[in-house]
C-alpha cells in the first residue's frame, strides 16, 4: 500500500501511521473471522495435491503456502468513528525449482483443481526463467519436520473482542487527549492474524497461527496565534502479542527521566492520551535547539529506528549482494569487510543479535516461510561484523551450510524471499539506569521516540528526528527542545556508543511495515534495545519560516 | 484485453444495485491485468503476472454506511456482497461526516488507454529486458531493473443514477546500472500509458552513462549551492506539495498553507511568479481517469498560478461545510516550464550542482514542509557552464516552498515519474539558488 493511499483511506493527513494491506483482501463480517475455513487435515491433503503435480512436471523442490490473512483497523477521530474495516485474503502460493530455476505462481482458488493449476504455471514459469539463469539455484540443506505448528502466545484474541470495545476505549482516550486541551486526535486499533500453512516436498507440514496488534494514535496541538502546530504520536509499540496488549497493567509502566511515563509489556492508551496532550503543548513552547556536538541518550521506542536502518537493512545479504540495487538499495557491510573478521562496526558496547524466536515480537514464528526453524544468530559481536542475514539459496554464497530463517512474505500471492529478523541491541552487562546514564553527560539530549527518519542507499550517512527532546546540562534535564535532528555516518555512530543501560530497561519496538522488493512487500519486524549514550553526534537545526 | 467493456460492468453493476434495500448504495467495479519483471546483476531474477477484480458495494442507511467486497461475479455472490455490506451498515456507528452519494455526472472522454500497452506479449516485455541487459554487458556494467506494465478498467454507479466507466493502461520501467567496481552508479526511469514510446535501451544507455561519469567522485564542502535539479529529482520534493493541499488540514491549522492568526495561504502568493501548476486529466502526454473514486469529474484545475495558491483540495463533507466547490484531489501534476534544454541550463550556469536523482525523501517538519533525502545516482559539479567533475553524494534539508521561491531558470517540460510514490508527472528540470546540502554521503 502506497502511503497516499493510506492517508486517503484513514483521512489522517501529516504524521498518519501506515498500514499493509494483504493483497486481494476482502472487506468481511467479523463473525468470520472466527470461523475455520479448512483444517489441518483438508490443507495436506490440497498441499499434496500441488506437491505430486510439480514432482510429475519435473520439479525438483516445491512449496506451497497456504495462507488466510485477515486485517481489522478501528479508527477514530476526535468524537467520531471514522472506519471500521475488516479485511479477510485467502489463497495459495506455489513455489518451484526446475531446471535449476525458481518459479511461482498463487491463486485464490483453493481446491485441489486450482492448486494444480496454479502449480503448472509456476513450473512454466520456471522453464521460461531458466533461460536467463547464470547459476542454478542452491538451497541449504534443512530438516524435515513432519507435521508440527507453531502459535503466537497470546492470552486474548483481538478478533474475538467486539468491535464496541476496541471503539469505546479508542474514543476513552480521545476523549482524555481533548480534556486535557488537545486541539485533534486520531486513533487506531490495527489487528493482524496470518493463518499460515506451509507444505514442501522435502516432507514438513507447517501449520502456524501468527497475531499482532497495534494501537496507535496522534494527538495534535495547534497554537492558531503563532501558526505552530505538533503532533505526538503513541508511546506504544506494535507488537506480535493479544490484545491483552492493551491491558495496561502497573508493572509494565516505567518512569523515566524528564517525568515521562513508559510502557514495556503491555500499554495504557488512556493514560498516554493525556500525556500526549500535555506534551504536545510544551513541544510546541520548547526551546529551538542550538546546532552543535551533543552526547544522546537514546530511549528504546526511539532507538529501534536507528537499529533498524543501520544495522538491520545493511546487514540483509541480498543488500550486500545487488539484488535491491534498483529499489531498497545496496550495503557498505560488503563481503570483503566481513571476511576479515575484524570491521570494527561499533564500539566494543555494540552487541546485536538477530532473533526470529522472541516472544512478544513482531518477527517471531516458529518455522519461516521456506519451512526453517526459526533461530537467533550474531550479527555484530562486541563492535566486530561477524555475519548477515541470509535464507536457504543464500548462505552458500557466504559459506554457511544452515539458512537463518528469515524468508517471509507478506501473503499467499506473492513469493517468498529474504526479510530482516527482529534485530536487537544487547543490554549492557554492568548495572546501569537511564537516570545514572544522564546523570554522567554534562551537555546533551536525551531523545524519546522516533521521528523523521532518512538514510542513504549503502547506509552510510543517516538522519533521524524524535519526539520528545529533553535537554541535558551537566547530568540534569533542564526542558524541552524542539527542532532536533542528528546526522551522523552508521560506523562512527555506532562506535560512539559509550554505554548501554542493563537488561532491566531493555524494550521492543518496531514497524508493522518495513518495505523492500519490487513489487514491494511489507514486512513486520521488531527491534530491542535499552536506553544507549552515543557521545558528539552532531545535531542540526530543523527550524524554518515559509 | 480489457476484463469487462463498459456494457458488461454497466450491466454488472444495474444487477448488484437491484439488490439493494438500503437508502442509498453505490457500487465500484475495477479490474486489472498487470505485469512485471525484475532483474539484478545482469539477469533476470522474478517475473510475475497477476489478474485482479474487485467490486466494492457501499450501503447507508441515513448516516450509517459499510463497505464490502467480492471478486466472484454469480449471482449468488453478488446478493450476498450486498446483504454484508447493509449488515455492516446497520451495525455501524452513525457517521455525523456522512455525505448522501452524487447524482449523474457529466464526464469528458478519457484518452487512458492505448491498445498497445493492453496488448503486450511476455516476449516483447522479455526483449526489453534483454536490450536494458545488452546495454549494462557493453557497457562493462551491472544491471538491476524494473519493468511492469498494467491494462484495467474502473467503473461505478449508484443508486442515484451515476454511472462511470474508464478503461487505462500504463508502463513504468527503471534501471540502476553500477560499474563494475561499484564506484559509479546512474539511474533512469519512465513512464508512459502507451508503451510505443518506451525505449529500455536508451534509457539504460543514460543510466550506464551516468555510472561511468559519476565514477571517482571527489567530495566537495556541503552548503548552499545552486543546484540544477533534473525533473526525476523535483518530483520527490514538488510533490510533497501536490500530496498537502487539503483544504481541511489548512482550514484547521495544520499545514503548511495554514497561518499565523487561523487563515490559510489560499489567495496568496507562497512561490516565484514563474511557477504554474495545475493538472489536466485530458493531457494527452500524461492522460489520468476523468472522474475520482466517488464520482466527482476530474477537470483541469489550477492549483498555483503565478506563485499564488489558486486552490485546495476538498472532501464532499468539508466542501460542503464551507460552501465551497468540492475539487478533489488530482493524479497527477504538470507544471510550466521554459524552452531550454537541461544541457543549455548547464551551459548558462557560472558555479552549480547538477542533480539527476534524490532518494529517501521523508519530511522533517511539516510546518514548513522542510525535507530531507540524499542525492545518488549521478551528481556532478558545474563551473563555467561545463560539467567540470563527478562529486561525492550529499544530504539535503530543503522545502519545496522556499526552493520555488529561490527559482532561477526553467527547462523545457519532459514527463517523469516519482520513485517515492510512483506518480507520473510532467516537470521542466529547474535551476535553484541557495539550495541547502547538509553533510556528505560515501554512499554510491
Amino acid at each position: 500500500m502506497k502511503r497516499r493511499d493510506f492517508i486517503h483511506l484513514t483521512g489522517m493527513g501529516a504524521g498518519a501511521m501506515m498500514m499493509p494491506f494483504s493483497s486481494f483482501a476482502n472487506s468481511v463480517d467479523p463473525a468470520r473471522f472466527l470461523d475455520q475455513l479448512l483444517d489441518v487435515q483438508q490443507k495436506k491433503a490440497l498441499a499434496d495435491a500441488a506437491l505430486n503435480t510439480a514432482k510429475s512436471l519435473g520439479a525438483t523442490y516445491t512449496d506451497v503456502r497456504i495462507g488466510r490473512y485477515l486485517n481489522q483497523f478501528v479508527t477514530t477521530r476526535e468524537k467520531k468513528v471514522q472506519n471500521i474495516i475488516n479485511t479477510e485474503s485467502f489463497g495459495v502460493g506455489v513455489r518451484v525449482i526446475v531446471n535449476g530455476t525458481w518459479g511461482f505462481a498463487a491463486s485464490n482458488n483453493v481446491t485441489t483443481d486450482g492448486l494444480k493449476k496454479a502449480t503448472e504455471r509456476a513450473v512454466a514459469i520456471a522453464k521460461a526463467n531458466s533461460k536467463f539463469q547464470k547459476e542454478p539455484v542452491k538451497l541449504a540443506a534443512t530438516p524435515s519436520y513432519g507435521e508440527v505448528s507453531w502459535k503466537t502466545p497470546i492470552v486474548k484474541n483481538g478478533f474475538e473482542v467486539p468491535v464496541k470495545e476496541k471503539v469505546d476505549l479508542l474514543l476513552n482516550a480521545n476523549a482524555k487527549a481533548m480534556e486535557k486541551g488537545a486541539n485533534f486526535v486520531n486513533s487506531i486499533i490495527f489487528l493482524v492474524n496470518e493463518q499460515k500453512y506451509f507444505a514442501s516436498s522435502e516432507g514438513s507440514y507447517i501449520d502456524q497461527d501468527v497475531h499482532r496488534t497495534w494501537p496507535n494514535f496522534n494527538v495534535n496541538a495547534v497554537d492558531r496565534a503563532s501558526g505552530q502546530f505538533k503532533s505526538r504520536p503513541a508511546f506504544s509499540a506494535p507488537v506480535g502479542m493479544g490484545y491483552e496488549y492493551l491491558d495496561g497493567k502497573a508493572e509494565d509502566k516505567i518512569q523515566g527521566p524528564g517525568g515521562i511515563t513508559l510502557y514495556n509489556k503491555s500499554y495504557d492508551i488512556v493514560e498516554d492520551a493525556a500525556m500526549a496532550a500535555e506534551q504536545v503543548k510544551q513541544m510546541i513552547a520548547a526551546k529551538s535547539v542550538e546546532p552543535g556536538k551533543y552526547d544522546l541518550v537514546l530511549e528504546p521506542s526511539h532507538l529501534w529506528l536507528t537499529i533498524h536502518e543501520s544495522v538491520g537493512h545493511p546487514t540483509e545479504l541480498d543488500r550486500v549482494l545487488g539484488y535491491e540495487a534498483n529499489y531498497a538499495g545496496t550495503s557498505f557491510l560488503t563481503l570483503d569487510k566481513w571476511q576479515t573478521k575484524k570491521f570494527n562496526f561499533g564500539s566494543k558496547q555494540v552487541n546485536i543479535v538477530a532473533d526470529k524466536t522472541q516472544v512478544g515480537s513482531l518477527g517471531a514464528v516458529g518455522y519461516d516461510d521456506e519451512g526453517v526453524k526459526c533461530k537467533k544468530w550474531d550479527l555484530i559481536k562486541d563492535g566486530i561484523l561477524v555475519n548477515y542475514q541470509a535464507i536457504r539459496d543464500q548462505v552458500n554464497i557466504i559459506g554457511q551450510k544452515e539458512s537463518h530463517g528469515c524468508c517471509y512474505s507478506q501473503g499467499w500471492s506473492d513469493v517468498q524471499f529474504q526479510r530482516m529478523a527482529n534485530v536487537s541491541l544487547q543490554p549492557g552487562k554492568e548495572q546501569l539506569t537511564p537516570q545514572q546514564m544522564i546523570a554522567g553527560v554534562e551537555k546533551g539530549i536525551y531523545i524519546v521516540k522516533d521521528g523523521s527518519f532518512s538514510i542513504d542507499q549503502q547506509r552510510y550517512n543517516f538522519q533521524f528526528g524524535g519526539v520528545l527532546f529533553f535537554e541535558i546540562k551537566n547530568g540534569k534535564i533542564e526542558g524541552m527542545l524542539k527542532d532536533v535532528a542528528y546526522q551522523a555516518n552508521t560506523q562512527d555512530f555506532w562506535n560512539s556508543c559509550v554505554q548501554v543501560c542493563d537488561e532491566r530497561d531493555y524494550r521492543m519496538n518496531g514497524a508493522f511495515n518495513d518495505g523492500k522488493g519490487q513489487p514491494s512487500q511489507s514486512n513486520a519486524v521488531s527491534h530491542g534495545s535499552a536506553t544507549a549514550r552515543f557521545n558528539g553526534v552532531n545535531v542540526i537545526n530543523t527550524g524554518r519560516t515559509i | 484485453m480489457i476484463l469487462l467493456t463498459k456494457d458488461e460492468a454497466y450491466t454488472l453493476m444495474k444487477k448488484v444495485l437491484a439488490y439493494s434495500k438500503a437508502d442509498e448504495c453505490e457500487v465500484n467495479l475495477s479490474g486489472t491485468n498487470s505485469s512485471n519483471v525484475r532483474y539484478a546483476r545482469n539477469a533476470v531474477s522474478t517475473s510475475g503476472t497477476v489478474s485482479q477484480y474487485q467490486l466494492v458495494v457501499s450501503s447507508a442507511f441515513g448516516k450509517k454506511s459499510g463497505i464490502a467486497t467480492i471478486n466472484e461475479f454469480d449471482d449468488a455472490s453478488l446478493e450476498k456482497v450486498v446483504r454484508r455490506s447493509e449488515e455492516l451498515a446497520q451495525l455501524a456507528p452513525e457517521n455525523p461526516e456522512y455525505v448522501s452519494i452524487l447524482g449523474p455526472q457529466t464526464y469528458a472522454e478519457p484518452v487512458t488507454y492505448v491498445q498497445a500497452t493492453a496488448a503486450i506479449t511476455p516476449k516483447m516485455r522479455a526483449d526489453a529486458v534483454a536490450q536494458s541487459l545488452q546495454v549494462a554487458k557493453d557497457s562493462k556494467a551491472v544491471a538491476a531493473g524494473f519493468l511492469e506494465d498494467n491494462n484495467g478498467f474502473s467503473a461505478m454507479m449508484n443508486s442515484k443514477g451515476l454511472f462511470a466507466y474508464n478503461t487505462s493502461t500504463n508502463t513504468n520501467f527503471s534501471v540502476t546500472v553500477r560499474t563494475e567496481d561499484s564506484k559509479g552508479s546512474g539511474y533512469a526511469t519512465r513512464g508512459y500509458n502507451d508503451v510505443t514510446r518506451l525505449n529500455t535501451k536508451s534509457a539504460t544507455q543514460i543510466a550506464a552513462e551516468k555510472a561511468v561519469k559519476s565514477a571517482t567522485a571527489k567530495a566537495i564542502e556541503p552548503g548552499k549551492y545552486t543546484v540544477i535539479l533534473e525533473p526525476a529529482a523535483a518530483a520527490v520534493l514538488l510533490e510533497n506539495i501536490f500530496f498537502n493541499m487539503d483544504a481541511r488540514q489548512a482550514d484547521e491549522g495544520r499545514s503548511f498553507l495554514s497561518k499565523a492568526g487561523g487563515t490559510t495561504r489560499l489567495g496568496e502568493k507562497l512561490v516565484d511568479e514563474r511557477v504554474t501548476i495545475y493538472s489536466d486529466p485530458l493531457n494527452p502526454d500524461l492522460p489520468t481517469s476523468t472522474w475520482n473514486g466517488d464520482g466527482r469529474p476530474q477537470e483541469k484545475i489550477t492549483w498555483i498560478e503565478k506563485g499564488v495558491i489558486k486552490n485546495l483540495t476538498y472532501s464532499r463533507y468539508w466542501a460542503e461545510k464551507k460552501g465551497v466547490k468540492a475539487i478533489p484531489g488530482p493524479d497527477a501534476a504538470i507544471m510550466e516550464g521554459g524552452t531550454k534544454t537541461l544541457e543549455e541550463l548547464i551551459a548558462g550556469t557560472k558555479k552549480g550542482v547538477l542533480v539527476t536523482r534524490l532518494w529517501y525523501i521523508r519530511t522533517v517538519d511539516p510546518q514548513s514542509l522542510l525535507l530531507t533525502g540524499l542525492t545518488r545516482d549521478g551528481t556532478f559539479y558545474i563551473e563555467n557552464g561545463k560539467i567540470q567533475y563527478p562529486i561525492k553524494n550529499f544530504r539535503f534539508n530543503e522545502s519545496p516552498v522556499i526552493m520555488l521561491n529561490n527559482l532561477e531558470e526553467l527547462g523545457k517540460v519532459e514527463r517523469t515519474v516519482s520513485v517515492e510514490s510512483n506518480v507520473n508527472y510532467l516537470l521542466p528540470p529547474m535551476k535553484i539558488r541557495d539550495f541547502t546540502f547538509s553533510s556528505l554521503s560515501d554512499a554510491v
